[in-house]
């Protein structure tokens, strides 16, 4: 049964709406205006500070005191490697899962998950001293296996789910079509799920982009991404709050355009198989 | 070349035994029907053929050659799905081409081999389009197109027409039969319609709970069934069953007699009864005629029969053609 939608309704959810929106926007906003400010007028109050002089002050300073692109190309190699090479493993371990399971692999499945639940800061120090050990403290092929690692659970759970939309009779016809295993996988299965993969791939370098824990403890200067950028700003003295903004407006620019660019893909990828 | 031969097939599901231990030849260039109720084995003996289950037990050989442990990709085999199972990212020229692609063909021989497929099947003009964009009969002939060119040792169809409309459906029947003609290659058909059992079998394999009741050619499971399950099976409407005294009275618990066997008389007969429903075809009436101490009968009339609901009408069994059963449900 359709709904009755008065004008005066329509009118205040559409408030409603845009309000929440914003109200989420807002800490992001606010940053970007703060980073357009000078450190002095950063910290008046809002009023006060939008009256005041708009500078690229920070955004210089910021420049000259941090390798930007050091730490940009740092981030494009490991959320992108990690995004990669968490791809490979579980594209055959979601097609294991999803069309031959076995009688645990519901139960494989959710321990792959209750993984992510489990506070990383509980294996902080083996980590730690496994990368001393390894030699693997402050660089990126490091960073790549641990953020692959990381976010492979979340990386095979989607992959499967999209691997299950996917009728079993196709592979079975391509089988019959005299296709090997890894021709089946690769002109059959992938193609068909390029719609998965690509959100499953924006969803991963999104959160690879922004992974804040392991980032910041594994790495220093020669490995060390935006957040390590970002981080390197914020201080219990001194004034860094425009500075600080300038760095995270900067760090958070190119996946915010990505996001922005390939929200569609990531809705579509996200609510997939949800209506049929 | 195309004989199959299974060997003591067992399909076991866990502890559930879906196929008890079952032995059946499929000779080369036959076409074999396999039908039965659904859940009845049928698809999964179809499978077991084609290398998609594996056996629990037994031997399945295909031209003499053990291919038990044969991947389904080597064992020469082509097969067309219920759901057809095109691959949706590809036109329908891939489509038909990727078996040959798999098989290493260059793609000017595939191109050739493609060409001529779609000539045969009427799909020249939607070789550019993707699956998509077909109505359900092409893609049905997409998906035998992806089988034909292969040239394969037999054809495996797997209920490949319960998604076409009726009409459609007469259609395909017509052209698979014709395509048997033409290729004279083994095909093995799954169904659970015995119609098309009927229509385009050499050779029916009834089967009931994974074990073959029957095997023989359409009018010899019409004629001579071998059991009750047999001869309620197959024939529409489905045969009359008669048990007790009436059933005694011809010498056996049960029999059975199709409702194209009984004369109908507003006269006289061997049994009185009213008239409940009555069907009309135009080519024919089916009535269902209430017999006391015998029950509901069907009886088919030729044509147009002006019987109502209530109207009393004679019953007369043509002798020659009663089946009798014995208490074990077995053709006596």
């Amino acid at each position: 049964m359709a709904r009755k939608t008065t004008q005066t309704r329509k009118a205040l959810t559409t408030v409603a709406a845009w309000s929440i929106g914003f109200l989420i926007f807002f800490p992001i906003l606010w940053t970007v205006l703060m980073s357009f400010h000078s450190e002095g007028d950063a910290i008046k109050g809002p009023f006060a500070m939008l009256a005041s002089p708009w500078t690229f002050e920070s955004y210089g300073e910021v420049q000259h005191r941090s390798n930007y692109a050091l730490h940009f190309w740092n981030s494009v190699v490991i959320s992108f490697g990690s995004t990669l090479a968490a791809l490979v493993i579980a594209i055959p371990a979601a097609w294991a899962m999803a069309f031959v399971p076995g009688r645990r692999t519901k139960d494989l499945l959710m321990w792959m998950l209750s993984t992510k639940m489990m506070p990383s800061v509980g294996v902080l120090i083996p980590m730690y001293l496994m990368f001393r050990d390894f030699g693997l403290l402050d660089t990126r092929s490091g960073l790549v296996a641990v953020l692959t690692l990381i976010n492979l659970p979340i990386v095979v759970w989607m992959l499967y789910t999209y691997f299950k939309e996917i009728p079993g009779e196709i592979l079975e016809a391509a089988r019959m079509d005299g296709a090997s295993l890894r021709s089946e996988i690769l002109h059959v299965l992938t193609p068909m799920a390029v719609p998965g993969i690509a959100s499953t791939v924006l969803l991963n370098v999104i959160l690879a982009w922004n992974e804040a824990f392991w980032t910041l403890q594994l790495t220093t200067s020669d490995a060390a991404p935006l957040t390590q950028f970002i981080a390197s700003y914020s201080s219990p003295e001194g004034l860094f709050y425009a500075k600080l903004s300038a760095a995270s407006t900067m760090a958070i620019a190119p996946i915010l355009i990505l996001g922005w660019f390939s929200q569609k893909q990531l809705v579509r990828g996200l609510t997939f198989g949800a209506v049929k | 070349m195309g004989k199959i031969t299974l060997r003591n097939v067992v399909k076991r599901f866990g502890d559930a035994e879906v196929i008890p231990p079952l032995d059946l030849d499929i000779e080369n260039g036959e076409f074999v029907v396999f039908v039965g109720p659904s859940g009845c084995g049928k698809s999964t003996l179809l499978r077991l053929i084609a290398g998609l289950e594996d056996t629990s037990d037994g031997v399945i050989s295909i031209d003499g050659l053990d291919a038990t442990d044969t991947p389904p990709a080597k064992r020469g085999l082509a097969m067309v799905f219920q759901s057809y199972a095109l691959y949706p990212h590809m036109t329908v020229r891939k489509n038909i081409a990727f078996p040959l692609k798999m098989a290493g063909l260059s793609p000017e021989a595939a191109a050739k081999k493609v060409e001529a497929a779609a000539k045969v099947l009427n799909l020249t003009a939607y070789l550019d389009r993707k699956p998509g964009q077909l109505s359900g009969g092409q893609r049905q002939r997409v998906a035998i197109g992806r089988a034909i060119v292969r040239e394969p040792k037999a054809f495996l169809f797997d209920e490949p027409l319960s998604n076409l409309d009726a009409a459609l459906r007469v259609n395909m029947r017509l052209e698979i039969s014709e395509l048997h003609q033409t290729l004279k290659t083994t095909m093995v058909y799954v169904t659970h319609d015995q119609v098309e059992a009927m229509t385009m079998a050499d050779k029916i394999v009834v089967l009931n709970a994974g074990r073959i009741e029957q095997v023989g050619s359409p009018l010899t499971l019409y004629n001579r069934p071998a059991n009750l399950f047999v001869a309620g099976f197959i024939g529409s409407p489905k045969m009359n069953f008669v048990t007790g005294a009436e059933a005694e009275a011809h010498g056996a618990p049960t029999i059975g007699i199709r409702p194209e066997h009984i004369d109908l008389s507003a006269q006289n007969g061997d049994w009185q009864g009213k008239v409940g429903v009555s069907e009309h075809l135009g080519s024919d009436t089916f009535l269902h005629v209430h017999v006391p101490e015998v029950g509901v009968v069907t009886v088919r009339a030729g044509g147009e029969v002006a019987a109502r609901h209530g109207d009393t009408v004679w019953l007369t069994l043509q002798a020659d053609r009663i089946h009798r059963f014995g208490p074990d449900g077995k053709a006596l």
